[in-house]
Parts: structure tokens; C-alpha cells; sequence
């Protein structure tokens, strides 16, 4: 009898709209000793199914049916307070987000023994001396020191770890972790999933790894289970499954990866007139205490027109505040920006607004760049109607629907509002937004890092086609070195506020020189 | 139908008509519980407007020789000790209360609605500044400041509004100052300035109708007490005087012969219940219906 045996495993919820039915009768089993991988664009019912055995959702809206028997008693008819002394104590949770799961106002040290002061009664001296074990076996250094910080002192990477020692310290069986390392950057991903297999051999505790990204599923899954819209498509031995996916869905997912070159059919084959954009000896300081924190530390850079350069570099690198800055969202402490050998960093007020027109950017969050109270008409024909681009209804109207029809939106989604759309929809409007000017620079920020992986591929078609289509040039900023490649010409590597490498994708990709650039290949392409 | 398929059937119309605000009064029309706010309260309204023309009596007629006395057929509402009609001094009171609870208000909403938002939107050092000015009158005791503008400009029901309205806008500024600074961290504000907008439109356009919801709400509030206040200002004298009367005036004379006279305090009671119950209504179909994430679609 394995560890955990789910069947027919199926919850509905109960919306004003009808009911939706967010997973479709899932079965799987779960092993000491062996993790298995759960796949699946957003929505598809992976969280939800973790959820439910953990009985977290919310009942009604939600109803279960189903069995999940572990050990033998089943989770989804037991009582409250008896899945209470299951929860925490034989099954151990791992959190997304560790800002937000661990509490912001308790020690850390407190917080790790909790648990056991709760299943187990432990005396405090003892659970103290468990918790400083765990957290060396987690690997964070001065431990002792570690047990008195709050969550906010810590960094992201280690939260996850604090966040690992907590649900380890009842040395449960079996470890529910949802999507551990989404919102880390890479070379601390890699850490942590060396971390995770390494305790999970040394343990011998079973384990659900819910993902949406199969490079890490990779890495870590034993058995590989892929969801589409809350039904089970695809199960198997992870090897299995990517060697010869039988489903036409994890082919889709599987081929969406942005794997290999920059296509050769957008590549310039005449050199492009350079210094269309030039940033000199930039510097970018914010307030803080004691000192000041220097961001972007004598940055030179130069774009040639119609070329898209990569910045590649880890959360807090600078790379965003070098690109906002260039844009005026941040101004310079030190050095000069032109484009088209005009100055951008002395313009102000009007010929500040009227610059703009050359140059837009595209934001991460598609949730949060978006105006809620606008719908997509509004929100596309508002850079139109500033800029004098439409003068009469008629053309605006025209204009609007072209540029949606353009990013491969439909014509009579033009008056909804951008709640009623998904993520690459609404990056879709974002991106109309931006190109409605017709402008020679686009900055990228991470334009794809929070879409779904199949969406992922659509989004950086798009752009490259547009930029191509109408010779734009792009400074494209991810932390994905994957996507970077198949969008760039150049990279420029970035680490605390200075590019130690720059150089054509291939040949960086291919012959990296600095230290840094070779452990950010080594953490994603391995 | 909802809002979305009516648009559909006629797809090809000009969609720049489709703005937030129509389509928040489409959505506001469909609430029964708001609109029946929207009609109670304009029902009110009217009442007060033509009340010299409605009114059974004077306002000021006595009759000495009633007295107190319960609802009858010619004193719907009963009298009150002085032999005057409660039914028309509520009346002529709703002209005070709503005009006093509109007005000062309105006044609140305008000053602490643009101070709040300028100095939020704006941060740093102006932002400093402003709230440090809102933090100084905060701490100015109410009755001082308004027993100074008294003096100062003399008795005035104009002078009222403005009293009222001058200490109420400094809860309302702090409140759109916090929301305004959660918007202003917001990615389409980033986009806008992007876009090329000016600070007014970013501000008009963007960030006003994202803070509109704890507007409304706290607006609702407000009124009510605004109402209040005027009671107690013209109790200590500084407000209206006898023999004109106000919500406020009648419900504290009504408290004070509550267990020999209770339809006093019953009667104006009510009619200042129905008013709140009425603008919460409205506030919060108000609110629900400019924001497009409500909708049902």
C-alpha cells in the first residue's frame, strides 16, 4: 500500500456563474522515497488539488469528492480536528510566496518550533536545540543568529529554506510543495532543489512538487502527473514523459519551452546603424540608511536600431532601474542617456512628455499595468488620442481595432475590461498599448515571466515579429537566460549594478568569461 | 441582458461612447436596493424644496392651549410642547439638515479629496508638508476653531457649511492620501507616465476613479454625522436658532422628553434613519457599480 493513494479526486465550486468544476476525478499515488511532479498552466487545478487533500479550501463554495487514504484514513471525510493533528504533524506544506506564509511580526526561531510545541508538547530548550540542527541542515549559516530575525531581514532565498525547516521539524512523511522556487531567482532555485532532493533521500519522505515549470520538474520528479483544466492527461515516470510525451498537451507544453537560438529568419543581416541609443557612465542611487544604495553603478551601454539587446541579470541586480531609466521612471544620479543623439536626461515637463512618444515600455505584471476602470478601448486609444495620432472618432476607432487585430486580439472584446481577460490576453493590450505610438524603443521587463509557459511562446513571437515588422529596437530584461537567447542579439549580464559581460548571444551563451555569467548558465541549462 | 451582451448586439457602434461612467449608472439602474435609495433620498429632496408650499403650518405657530399632544388627525405627527406641529418643523428642519449635510460634505469631499491626492501623488517633501498641516488642525480642538471663524466672520448659516465642512475634509484627506499611495505604486501608473500623460490627467484619468470606492463609503458616513454636528453646534448656540428648527435640534429636544412625549423623538428618529439608510444604499450600489471587476459578465 503506498504512502498515499488519491482516487477519483474531484472539486467543484459553486460560482454566482454555475458551478466549475476545477479538477475532474485525479488519481495518483505517492511513495516513501519518491516525488512526484504535478504540471500545469495556471488554472489547471494543481494548487486546488493539493488544497483539497489538505482540506484548505473553502467549503462551500468548494465540494470534494473523491477519496485520498494516507496510511489508511482517509483526509477528505475525517473530522476538523482530527485532520489537525495530521496537518503539520504527517504532512508538511511548503509555500509560493514565503513573504507572505510566514508571519511577519514572529522570530523566525519561534516560528520553526511552533510545530513542535504544538503535535508534540516539546519542552522549549529542546525544540530550540531542534530547530538551530534543522536550520544547519537547510544550510543557513549562523543559525543561532537566524533564530531571532523576522522574515524581512532575511532574503528570499533563505525565507524558502526557513520555510523548509518548518514544514521538516515534525519530520512529517510526506511534503506538499507548491511551486517552492517560482519566486526565487535561478542560481538560488538550483540551491534549493539540490536541497530538497538531497533531504528528501536522507529522510526518506515522500513528496508532491507542484510546478509549472518542467525544467524543475526535471530536475527533482521521480513521476510526472500533467493537469490540464482539472483533468489528468499525462502519467508516468518523469523520463518517460519527456522522452516521448503520448499526450498532445504535454507535446504543446513540452515544445513551448523557448529552447535553442534566435530564429534565423529575424536575425539582421547587414550590420545596423549603431549608437541609436547610448547610455554613458549612468548611476542610480536610492535613498537609504545609513547610506545611500547605489543601484546601477557606471553603466555604458549603446543600442544600434532595430536590435534587441538582453539584460540579463539576479532580482536586485539593477537591471530594472538601468531600463526605467531610461524611460525617466528613474532619474540618473550620474551620466547621460541620447537617443538619436538628443539628450533624454535634461528634458522636462512638456518636451519630457512629448520624448515619450520614441520610447515605451512593457510591464511584468499584465494584472497590474492595466488600469482596472478602463476598458481595452480606453486604454489602447489613450496614447492615441495624446499624441495626435486619431483626430476624428472614426480613425481612432479604426486605429484601435488595427492594433488590436495586430497583437491578435478580437474586435468585440474592445469594451471589456481587462479583469475579464487572462494573462497573455492582457499582456496582448499591454503590448498594444505600447507599439500604438509607434515607437523606436520598446523596454521589456520581464514581459513573460509571469505568463504560462505555452502563452510564453506566443507573447515572444509577437514581440519579435512587431519588432521586426517595424524596425524597433528593444532592451529585453528577464532572468531566464533561455528566453533571453531566442529574443536576443546581445546580452548584457548585470550583477549589483554593473555588466561584467557583453557580447552576442551565441558567443556569450557559448564562451562565457566572467564567473558570474558561467554559474547563472550552470543554474539554468543544466 | 447584462452589459456585456447589450453591447454585442450592436458591436458596431463606437465603443470610445462606452465609458466607465455609463457604464456604471447601466449597472447602478439594475440594483433595486440602490435605486430605491436614489428615489427615497430624491423624494426627501423635494420635500425639503417645496416645503413652504407643503407645509400644513407656520413654523413658528403655536398653539398653547394643545400642548404636547400625541398624532391626531389635524397634527399627523403629533405636537410638541410648545403646541407646534412636528410634522412641519420636520419638514422645515430637512431644508436645514440636508442642506447642512449636502453642502458640508461637498466642501469636505473637494478640499480633502484634491488635498489628499496631491500629496499623496506627489510623495516626498510636499507630501510631508501637507499632512503635516493636516496633522496641526487635527490637533486644533474642534470647538476652539469654530468658536474663532464665529468671531472672526460672525454668525452665519453660510459660515456653517464652511465650519463643518473645513474639519470634516481632514479624515477625508488622510484617507485618499493612504489610498492614493497604494495606487501610485500601481504598474499603469508607471504606464501612463510612460505613455507621456501629464500629472492632471494621470491624476483625473488613473488614479481618482481607482480610489473612488472608500470615497463613496466614507462620504456615507460622513453625512450623517455632518447632520449631528449641526445639532450640537446649535445647542451651544452657534448653529441655527429657535424658533427654525433641524433634524438634529428636534431629535435632542426629543431625548429629553423621551418617556412623557416619545413621539418627539420617534418621528424625527425615523425620518433620520430613513435618510442614512437610504444613502448607504445608494453609497453602496454606487460603489459596486464603478467597479467594472462587480460586474457579472
Amino acid at each position: 500500500m503506498s504512502l498515499l493513494e488519491v482516487s477519483a479526486l474531484t472539486v467543484d465550486f459553486d460560482t454566482r456563474e454555475g458551478v466549475t468544476n476545477a479538477v475532474n476525478s485525479v488519481s495518483f499515488t505517492v511513495d516513501r522515497g519518491e516525488t512526484l511532479g504535478i504540471v500545469g498552466e495556471s488554472g489547471s487545478g494543481k494548487t486546488v488539488c493539493c488544497n483539497a487533500l489538505m482540506r484548505l479550501l473553502p467549503i462551500p463554495p468548494a465540494t470534494i469528492k473523491g477519496r485520498a487514504l494516507f496510511e489508511g484514513v482517509d483526509l477528505l471525510t475525517r473530522s476538523e480536528s482530527k485532520l489537525r493533528s495530521i496537518r503539520g504533524r504527517h504532512i508538511g506544506m511548503i509555500f509560493q510566496d514565503s513573504m507572505t506564509a510566514l508571519n511577519p511580526f514572529t522570530r523566525i526561531g519561534q516560528q520553526i518550533m511552533e510545530p513542535l510545541q504544538l503535535h508534540y508538547k516539546t519542552p522549549k530548550d529542546l525544540a530550540r536545540k531542534k530547530a538551530l540542527d534543522l536550520l544547519q541542515e537547510v544550510g543557513i549559516d549562523t543559525p543561532e543568529q537566524r533564530m531571532d530575525c523576522y522574515a524581512h531581514e532575511l532574503s528570499g532565498g533563505m525565507r524558502q529554506r526557513v520555510m523548509i525547516a518548518m514544514a521538516l521539524i515534525t519530520e512529517p512523511d510526506l511534503l506538499i510543495a507548491d511551486e517552492p522556487t517560482t519566486a526565487l531567482d535561478v542560481t538560488t532555485q538550483a540551491q534549493i532543489l539540490t536541497l530538497l532532493n538531497e533531504l528528501q533521500q536522507r529522510r526518506n519522505i515522500a513528496m508532491i512538487f507542484i510546478s509549472h515549470d518542467l525544467h524543475v520538474i526535471k530536475q527533482i520528479a521521480t513521476r510526472l502527473l500533467v493537469l490540464q483544466k482539472g483533468c489528468m492527461v499525462e502519467h508516468g515516470h518523469c523520463a518517460q514523459v519527456f522522452a516521448a510525451p503520448r499526450h498532445e498537451y504535454t507535446k504543446s507544453l513540452l515544445n513551448a519551452i523557448p529552447e535553442g537560438e534566435k530564429p534565423t529568419h529575424y536575425r539582421h543581416e547587414q550590420p545596423l546603424a549603431p549608437n541609436f541609443l547610448t547610455i554613458a557612465n549612468a548611476s542610480i542611487s536610492f535613498a537609504g540608511k545609513p547610506t545611500p544604495h547605489l543601484a546601477v553603478k557606471d553603466v555604458s551601454l549603446s543600442i544600434a536600431r532595430g536590435e534587441i539587446l538582453g539584460l540579463v541579470g539576479e532580482s536586485g541586480c539593477g537591471k530594472t532601474s538601468l531600463a526605467q531609466s531610461v524611460v525617466r521612471l528613474v532619474d540618473l544620479e550620474q551620466g547621460e542617456i541620447t537617443l538619436q543623439n538628443k539628450s533624454l536626461t535634461s528634458l522636462k515637463g512638456k518636451d519630457l512628455r512629448l520624448a515619450r512618444k520614441d520610447m515605451q515600455m512593457i510591464f511584468q505584471d499584465p494584472f497590474a499595468s492595466l488600469n482596472p476602470r478602463m476598458s481595452i478601448f480606453e486604454i489602447i486609444a489613450e496614447p492615441l488620442k495624446l499624441h495626435g495620432l486619431a483626430t476624428t472618432k472614426r480613425s481612432l476607432r479604426e486605429k484601435v481595432l488595427a492594433l488590436m487585430c495586430e497583437v491578435g486580439l478580437e474586435a468585440n472584446w474592445a469594451h471589456k475590461y481587462p479583469h475579464q481577460f487572462s494573462g497573455g490576453q492582457r499582456q496582448r493590450v499591454a503590448i498594444a498599448r505600447a507599439i500604438a505610438v509607434e515607437p523606436q524603443l520598446i523596454i521589456a521587463d520581464e514581459p513573460v515571466s509571469a505568463l504560462d509557459v505555452t502563452i510564453q511562446a506566443q507573447i515572444l513571437k509577437l514581440l519579435l515579429d512587431l519588432c521586426w515588422q517595424y524596425n524597433i529596437s528593444m532592451i529585453f530584461i528577464s532572468h531566464d537566460l533561455a528566453v533571453v537567447r531566442y529574443v536576443a542579439d546581445r546580452i548584457a549580464v548585470m550583477q549589483k549594478g554593473q555588466i561584467v559581460e557583453l557580447g552576442n548571444t551565441e558567443a556569450l551563451l557559448k564562451n562565457p568569461h566572467h564567473h558570474y555569467t558561467q554559474k547563472l548558465l550552470a543554474a539554468r541549462l543544466s | 441582458m447584462t452589459a456585456t451582451q447589450l453591447k454585442s448586439t450592436h458591436s458596431n457602434t463606437d465603443y470610445s461612447s462606452y465609458s466607465l461612467s455609463r457604464e456604471a449608472s447601466y449597472r447602478l439602474k439594475k440594483n433595486k436596493m440602490a435605486m430605491l435609495g436614489f428615489w427615497t433620498l430624491l423624494a426627501l429632496f423635494l420635500i425639503a424644496a417645496c416645503t413652504p408650499w407643503l407645509a400644513p403650518y407656520a413654523y413658528e405657530s403655536q398653539n398653547l392651549a394643545l400642548g404636547a399632544s400625541p398624532p391626531s388627525a389635524q397634527h399627523l405627527l403629533g405636537t410638541d410642547i410648545h403646541g407646534r406641529d412636528l410634522l412641519t418643523r420636520l419638514m422645515y428642519g430637512s431644508r436645514v439638515s440636508l442642506l447642512v449635510g449636502f453642502a458640508a460634505t461637498t466642501v469636505s469631499l473637494v478640499i480633502g479629496v484634491l488635498w489628499g491626492t496631491i500629496a499623496g501623488y506627489m510623495g516626498g517633501r510636499i507630501d510631508t508638508v501637507m499632512m503635516r498641516i493636516v496633522d496641526i488642525l487635527y490637533a486644533l480642538p474642534f470647538m476652539i476653531f469654530i468658536i474663532l471663524l464665529m468671531v472672526v466672520f460672525g454668525r452665519s448659516f453660510l459660515l456653517l457649511f464652511l465650519a463643518i465642512g473645513l474639519v470634516e475634509w481632514l479624515t477625508m484627506a488622510r484617507i485618499v492620501r493612504a489610498q492614493v499611495l497604494s495606487v501610485r505604486k500601481q504598474e499603469y501608473i508607471d504606464a501612463a507616465i510612460v505613455t507621456g500623460l501629464s500629472h492632471w490627467k494621470i491624476i483625473y484619468r488613473h488614479v481618482m476613479p481607482n480610489i473612488l470606492g472608500p470615497v463613496i463609503v466614507y462620504i456615507t458616513l460622513t453625512i450623517p454625522n455632518v447632520i449631528l454636528l449641526e445639532s450640537f453646534l446649535s445647542f451651544l448656540g452657534l448653529g441655527i436658532q429657535p424658533p427654525q428648527s433641524s433634524w438634529g435640534v428636534l431629535i435632542s429636544r426629543g431625548v429629553e422628553s423621551m418617556e412623557e412625549y416619545p413621539w418627539l423623538l420617534i418621528f424625527p428618529g425615523l425620518t433620520l434613519s430613513v435618510t442614512l439608510f437610504s444613502l448607504n444604499f445608494l453609497g453602496d450600489g454606487l460603489r459596486d457599480a464603478l467597479d467594472p471587476r462587480t460586474a457579472k459578465s
